[in-house]
């Protein structure tokens, strides 16, 4: 509150606006990206530009950043009209930028990545590593961010990576510094560090512009909240005058409900079962070293974990996509609620899987997901295209009933689209992951896997999704959930797995705050 | 039989490898080039092209202006401009650019036989005179060493200045600012542009430069070693050279290590001729080589992460 009345007093003097952005139009053909946004940013605060996937967020910090160029409307830095013809325009306003996939050149070392185009000495000089080094080891120490400037990027985790583009900033003397879905990588720790960072480098008197669409982050660390949707201003918040209902109502435009609604689980017998099964990674390490666990019938189980600690090579390994080297996978029947015959599925490949019951929603919607440029019809068969009402003897495809099947689909899952014959690709990330979810309940599996089901998906789309996958728990299939958000793990599990380097290092109730998840995921124990 | 008695007799002999040295040079300015172009990130297999141009532009412009010198600026300008074309199409239209390079291969290849057909009126230029040529220089008394002398020291004054530039081209790319940008654009534009480096402006000089250092092969091979223009006189050096660029992982010493086994095909092709094998079979003795060397010796090489790629800013 006294934060508020501080900014209006602020406001009243007239002070300018560290940043303010008025009218910003930019359209491409046939999205209008941004239309006319406006954003104020005071000096020394912490701006939370949230939104939903698409809304226009990152577009629009492009624009400030000078990446892109908007069609109409101004930017004003410190109340001087700015033009921000590309990023070097940028860096001279003393605006930075972290984008959320990293700019880093994975070869070339965390100084030559830090001092890239500002290199000490003239440009046409020998690169003084000597210098280099040590303007970083000054920033390091001023700012409390410790490094060892001759590492190369590529052999450094994700949470140093994020730390160098801090740095980065730094290095060009950024006062404005914008993070485009800075946790979306982090560890709840590395979060929580993060955090203290940011608001370590607020005191210093910078400014933070913070993009995300985790409304938990945003109540936890900003002073202000521009809310966009559908690439337009929905509002503009006090943090500490709102709560995560209010702005949720902004970014969606209507109620949601933030929490999934779940009665309690009834495990039936173990139909999915997995034992120490290893596997190599692409470049011939081994990545699975031993992932044991067992999925009931009518439950979750939630794997959780850092991204690359063996989830997706776990997935390939049980979707007939990658070859174990040890262990077994198998999947047993359930028939009223007693089990039946018992099928070893560890060598099968993927069309063998799921002719034995096993459905799997992929991790890559796009890569491995869908066909974009194939029509939905095409797309709402793919790997069921054998079944007998859709083609004759394996070989001629039946289109009536193809077509017939995808509007089916279509209507019962939601799915906004003109037609069935429209590509893949002409969907939102939200309507392609509801015709994969589509398709691949409506095989009706013995296990569903879902990997990452909600992944660059909107709230809207992302409360219908999971309403569905309970649904399938609640009719008695082992369910079986990989992903990177911990929210979502914690709200639709009835048990948590927690894997660590190829391991399952922890199997926990889903009451299991996030710090002990969080300590889990990172290799420590909690059991005393 | 014979052809082993040929070959003993021609191995020792500084002949062959003051050709091999010579040779070597030829192909190393044209693999240079290449290798800055794709350390930028642009793919460049129009070598040949803008080499054949530089030859046809160093015996027209040294003729005009009756001076070497000026017939190795209007080479290297040659070389060049035809690189700008490439620059152009590749980074600002964002065309493929292995069909730019074929494009700019066999357009070459056409403008240099009209251009020598309307301005000699069909009669081909005549072999120049030795004032026009690039002279041999002996380095002093080293150069009278036997065998290291003739083979090193008694070479085309090219020589000298490709062998500077390899270790000039070398120290640019790992130890200066420069050479930090260059790579840095080569494997991440995106992250070079969001850095504060000028990616076209990278691009683009370095594409030049693969066309200057080219057509500077090109003059090379008209204005020094044949002292004469021959309709594709070339006659697939540029390839060669990019195969060298490959062979040397898109390392500049490596680069010079391969120029030297493909040259030594080059001159082991000509010095064998005695052997009464065709001169036909000989002539694919280079290129022979240089496909057991892509295929055996070396297998996958890894290109700059981002060459080939055209580079949109504000993409992810």
């Amino acid at each position: 509150m006294q934060e508020s009345t501080m900014a209006a007093l602020v406001a009243e003097d007239e002070l300018p606006y560290a940043v303010e952005m008025r009218n910003i139009y930019k359209a491409w053909p046939g999205v209008v990206a941004n239309d006319h946004v406006n954003l104020r940013v005071l000096k020394g605060e912490i701006h939370a530009l949230v939104g939903e996937n698409g809304a226009g967020k990152t577009t629009l910090m492009n624009i400030l950043y000078g990446l892109l160029r908007s069609d109409s409307g101004e930017i004003y830095i410190n109340g001087q009209l700015a033009h921000l013809s590309g990023p070097r325009d940028a860096i001279k306003a003393r605006i930075g930028m972290v984008h959320q996939h990293f700019m880093l050149i994975p070869p070339l070392t965390i100084a030559e990545n830090i001092v890239l185009g500002h290199e000490p000495g003239h440009i046409a000089s020998i690169y003084d590593v000597k210098k280099a080094r040590a303007a970083i080891l000054e920033l390091s120490r001023q700012y409390g961010l410790p490094i060892d400037p001759d590492e190369r990027v590529e052999k450094i985790s994700v949470g140093l990576q994020q730390r160098v583009e801090i740095l980065k900033m730094l290095y060009r003397a950024a006062d404005i510094l914008i993070m485009d879905e800075p946790t979306g990588v982090l560890t709840p720790q590395e979060t929580d560090e993060l955090f203290v960072v940011l608001r370590g480098l607020v005191k210093q008197g910078k400014t933070v512009i913070f993009i995300t669409h985790k409304l938990r982050e945003v109540l936890a660390l900003s002073d202000t909240i521009t809310v966009l949707r559908r690439g337009k201003n929905a509002g503009e918040l006090v943090t500490s005058e709102t709560d995560q209902a209010a702005i949720a109502r902004l970014m969606v435009g209507r109620e949601v409900l933030l929490r999934v609604a779940k009665t309690p689980a009834h495990p039936g017998p173990t139909v999915l079962h997995v034992e120490d099964l290893h596997a190599q990674s692409d470049r011939g390490l081994e990545i699975l070293r031993g992932v044991s666990f067992d999925v009931h019938a009518g439950e979750i189980l939630g794997i959780a974990g850092v991204e690359g600690n063996g989830q997706s090579e776990l997935l390939e390994a049980l979707t007939g996509m990658r070859k174990s080297t040890k262990g077994q996978v198998s999947i047993t029947q359930v028939k009223e609620g007693l089990q039946g015959s018992t099928r070893d599925i560890t060598t099968m490949n993927a069309r063998e899987e799921r002719r034995a019951g096993l459905a799997h929603i992929p991790e890559d919607r796009r890569g491995s997901g869908l066909v974009l440029t194939a029509p939905l019809y095409d797309n709402a068969i793919l790997g069921r295209q054998r079944w007998p009402q859709f083609s004759w003897r394996s070989l001629v495809l039946r289109l009536r009933n193809i077509a017939s099947w995808a509007k089916k689909l279509i209507a019962d899952f939601d799915v906004r689209t003109p037609s069935a014959d429209v590509p893949a690709s002409s969907l939102s990330g939200g309507n392609q992951q509801k015709i994969i979810v589509a398709r691949e309940i409506a095989s009706d599996p013995l296990v569903l896997i879902a990997a990452q089901p909600t992944r660059g998906v909107d709230i809207g789309a992302i409360e219908f999704i999971h309403r569905r996958i309970i649904e399938q728990r609640d009719a008695g299939k082992a369910v079986l959930l990989v992903s990177a958000e911990l929210d979502e793990i914690r709200s639709l599990s009835d048990r948590i797995a927690v894997m660590y380097e190829g391991r399952i290092v922890d199997i926990v109730t889903p009451d299991a705050t996030e710090e002990q998840l969080g300590i889990l995921m990172t290799g420590g124990t909690i059991r005393s | 039989m014979l052809f082993l008695q040929v070959l003993l007799r021609v191995l020792p002999s500084s002949d062959l490898w003051n050709a091999t040295l010579q040779f070597g040079a030829l192909l190393l300015l044209p693999a240079l080039g290449g290798l800055i172009s794709e350390r930028s990130g642009i793919v460049n297999i129009a070598m040949e092209g803008m080499m054949l141009t530089g030859a046809y532009a160093g015996v027209m412009s040294a003729l005009a202006t009756q001076s070497v010198f000026g017939g190795l600026v209007g080479a290297m300008v040659a070389g060049g401009l035809m690189a700008l074309v490439h620059a152009f199409v590749s980074i600002n239209f964002k065309a493929n650019q292995i069909v730019s390079g074929i494009a700019i291969n066999l357009a070459a290849l056409g403008l240099t036989n009209f251009l020598l057909f309307v301005q000699t009126g069909g009669q081909g230029v005549p072999s120049l005179k030795d004032s026009l040529r690039l002279p041999n220089v002996s380095l002093g008394p080293i150069s009278h060493i036997p065998f290291i002398g003739p083979v090193f020291f008694q070479q085309n004054i090219i020589f000298y200045i490709a062998i500077l530039i390899l270790i000039g081209i070398q120290f640019m790319l790992f130890r200066t600012n420069i050479g930090l940008r260059i790579r840095a654009v080569g494997e991440h534009p995106q992250a070079a542009d969001t850095a504060g480096v000028n990616v076209y402006l990278v691009r683009y000089s370095c594409v030049i430069a693969s066309g200057i250092l080219s057509g500077l092969a090109g003059a090379f091979l008209s204005l020094g070693i044949a002292g004469i223009f021959n309709s594709n006189m070339t006659d697939g050096v540029g390839f060669i050279a990019l195969a060298a660029m490959i062979f040397g992982r898109y390392t500049p010493w490596s680069t010079g290590v391969a120029c030297l086994i493909f040259g030594l095909g080059e001159a082991l092709s000509i010095r064998l001729q005695d052997s009464h094998i065709s001169p036909d079979l000989l002539s694919t003795i280079p290129y022979i080589l240089t496909l057991i060397a892509l295929v055996g010796l070396i297998g996958r090489t890894t290109p700059p992460a981002a060459d080939g790629v055209p580079y949109y800013p504000g993409s992810e």
